[in-house]
């Protein structure tokens, strides 16, 4: 019972990486109706940039090898806004030209921008293709409750991922900008119509995503504490899996989505390593087969 | 006469071109290392006109092509190395031999497409972007668990029998069968389907049979081309195909153009050849997937259909106006007939 429940922790700590991951993919599936493969990169430049950044505070803060709270805050925070303003730039450089052209054109840029991502780093001559050592921002005491052993670092980044999930779920539905970015999803040309400036929805879309996917590489780095130029590639790969088992455009199918990927993955390693892997691709199309719009997600039906 | 001639002249012209690099090569202008070059350029351009009919020509969404190419490497290799023996096959056996792993593997990756053809091409568009996806993960994920065939460490010892010639050969009978595919009445349902799936399901198309016909025929060219492959690198592993050598072929179809088997060959051609020769810029080789991926960005947000979207050279096409005419009794005869015109969906 007890390694069911320590199994249950690690698949909650991986399964919020996916969510988080899930969620960039889910909002700009809704809102621009196109599959970002690039999406995982971002994650990836949030986890590279947070370890430049720290390694510029290090030589101030962390003398004693642990960062101040304050001082983490500012640099998750910052590496947030970087990535997030990346994702940005990608849209407006990238995608926006081909708004209005067939998906398959998009999909392949998408292909194109994520060769980029993960490439140009590695032949920066700084960066390069060498994975490094993520280093410890989160203190880490380990408790052990009844023989489940839990550290803080995977309290804090549970606890902040679903702090920032329920941010996102409440700015979506019931603020303003939530508002626009649902009418866009809906319709973009009736948006258009009804005043809504539909590029700068997509942008700040764009934003919150790349933004979200930054925090989940963080987490993903501060418990596997090793980064490089390609670990935004699977981890992509599967959480877009888990954004469409949750039903491809919904949030909360995201998070759920997740969740599952999360939970069965870590389950399934642990019978065999190749299990684990590719038991999110069979659970993917048993889902699609039973369920060809997701968990959440609802039909669209063709009109003529 | 004329239009022997213009059947057998494009033959002709490949088997100049054979002399003609052979001849290159006895005299030390190319060395082997170009020659295998060239070869791998044959297995991809076996690969991309495999894609191109079922993501070109009929409008689907593959993105887990190395799936098939994984399943045909790995059947054509237990064939020649683990049932035959490999390097032990008699001399005079060693032809039969390896065309008999090709079918084998083009068999075994056809089957496997219509396995999961069957039950997904009812999934449209980007979900069956994803389920392709998953398939090869799986596929690749199945092969590492796979104890014989040397589970993750991958097969050693596949004798390397495909040479040149062979790959040229298939090269060749991959685009004719390709360009009688799309010209006959299949090929007229796929295009079909492609430009309006609704107008042709009720123009009566039986579109899901037409686009597994189509998948199972690009699965079976992908596995035989797995399985040349196989031979050439002596050595398969299956994290060689992975969803980073699908996107390979993704590139070199879109950057080619889609629905044009001139725009594959181009594509696989130059895209696999460049990355070599820019290897001559030393301080260049990290660069060379930027400058890739740049490549394919720009030609995706300027032109679209690819290089030669939409158009081909005149062997790779069938004149059909005879044809045509014999049917319609002399009737229109200044109607052509065309293909349509590939538009942008």
């Amino acid at each position: 019972m007890s390694t069911l429940m320590q199994f249950l922790v690690y698949g909650l700590q991986l399964g919020s990486v996916y969510a988080l991951l899930a969620l960039g993919y889910t909002m700009v599936y809704g809102i621009v109706g196109m599959i970002n493969f690039a999406h995982g990169d971002f994650l990836m430049i949030g986890a590279l940039s947070t370890f430049f950044i720290a390694q510029l505070f290090s030589q101030i803060y962390a003398a004693s090898g642990s960062y101040p709270a304050l001082v983490v805050l500012v640099i998750i925070l910052i590496a947030m806004v970087g990535t997030g303003f990346i994702g940005v730039g990608v849209e407006a450089i990238a995608y926006r030209p081909l708004r209005n052209r067939p998906k398959m054109s998009a999909l392949i840029t998408a292909v194109g921008v994520s060769m980029f991502l993960e490439n140009f780093p590695r032949a920066l001559p700084f960066i390069g293709p060498s994975p490094r050592s993520f280093p410890a921002l989160f203190p880490s005491i380990k408790f052990n409750l009844s023989g489940v052993m839990i550290s803080t670092t995977q309290i804090i980044m549970i606890a902040l991922s679903l702090i920032f999930m329920l941010i996102l779920y409440n700015v979506v539905n019931k603020t303003k900008i939530g508002m626009q970015m649902r009418a866009v999803s809906m319709d973009k040309n009736a948006a258009q119509l009804m005043g809504i400036n539909v590029n700068q929805v997509i942008s700040i879309t764009f934003f919150i995503g790349a933004a979200l996917a930054a925090s989940s590489g963080i987490f993903y780095a501060s418990i596997y504490p090793q980064v490089d130029v390609y670990m935004g590639s699977w981890l992509g790969t599967k959480s877009f899996i888990a954004a469409v088992i949750g039903g491809i455009g919904d949030i909360r199918g995201a998070m759920l989505g997740g969740f599952i990927m999360g939970i069965t993955e870590i389950l399934a390693t642990s019978i065999n390593s190749n299990l684990g892997y590719a038991i999110g691709f069979v659970i993917l199309i048993l889902i699609l087969l039973f369920k060809p719009a997701g968990i959440m997600g609802k039909l669209t039906i063709d009109k003529v | 006469m004329k239009a022997i001639i213009r059947k057998i002249l494009p033959l002709l012209g490949v088997v100049a071109l054979y002399f003609l690099l052979m001849y290159l090569k006895s005299i030390k202008v190319m060395n082997a290392y170009h020659i295998q070059v060239l070869m791998f350029a044959g297995v991809n351009i076996m690969m991309t006109v495999s894609l191109n009919i079922v993501n070109g020509f009929t409008g689907q969404f593959c993105i887990g092509h190395a799936g098939f190419m994984s399943l045909g490497a790995y059947g054509a290799s237990i064939v020649t190395t683990l049932i035959f023996g490999g390097y032990h096959v008699a001399e005079n056996l060693r032809i039969p031999v390896f065309l008999l792993g090709l079918l084998v593997g083009g068999i075994v990756a056809g089957f496997v497409g219509l396995l999961i053809g069957i039950p997904t091409l009812k999934l449209k568009g980007d979900y069956l972007a994803i389920v392709t996806l998953a398939f090869g993960e799986i596929v690749r994920a199945t092969l590492r668990l796979i104890e014989p065939i040397g589970a993750a460490r991958g097969m050693i010892g596949i004798p390397a029998y495909t040479n040149f010639a062979w790959v040229l050969f298939f090269v060749v009978v991959t685009l004719i069968l390709a360009r009688n595919f799309i010209y006959s009445r299949y090929g007229r349902a796929c295009l079909a389907i492609r430009d309006n799936e609704i107008a042709a399901d009720s123009m009566g198309v039986n579109t899901s049979k037409y686009k597994i016909i189509s998948f199972v025929f690009a699965a079976f060219i992908a596995g035989i081309a797995g399985g040349l492959y196989a031979h050439i690198m002596s050595f398969v592993q299956p994290d060689t195909f992975s969803f980073v050598k699908s996107s390979d072929y993704l590139v070199y179809l879109y950057a080619g153009g889609t629905g044009s088997l001139t725009g594959s060959i181009l594509g696989a051609l130059v895209l696999t050849v460049l990355p070599e020769a820019l290897r001559a810029f030393g301080n260049l080789t990290n660069w060379r997937i930027v400058i890739y991926a740049v490549i394919l960005v720009v030609i995706m947000l300027y032109r679209p259909l690819g290089i030669c979207g939409g158009k081909e050279l005149p062997f790779l096409k069938i004149n059909r106006k005879s044809l045509y005419e014999k049917n319609f009794f002399g009737r229109n005869k200044d109607r052509k007939p065309e293909m349509p015109e590939l538009s942008e969906r």
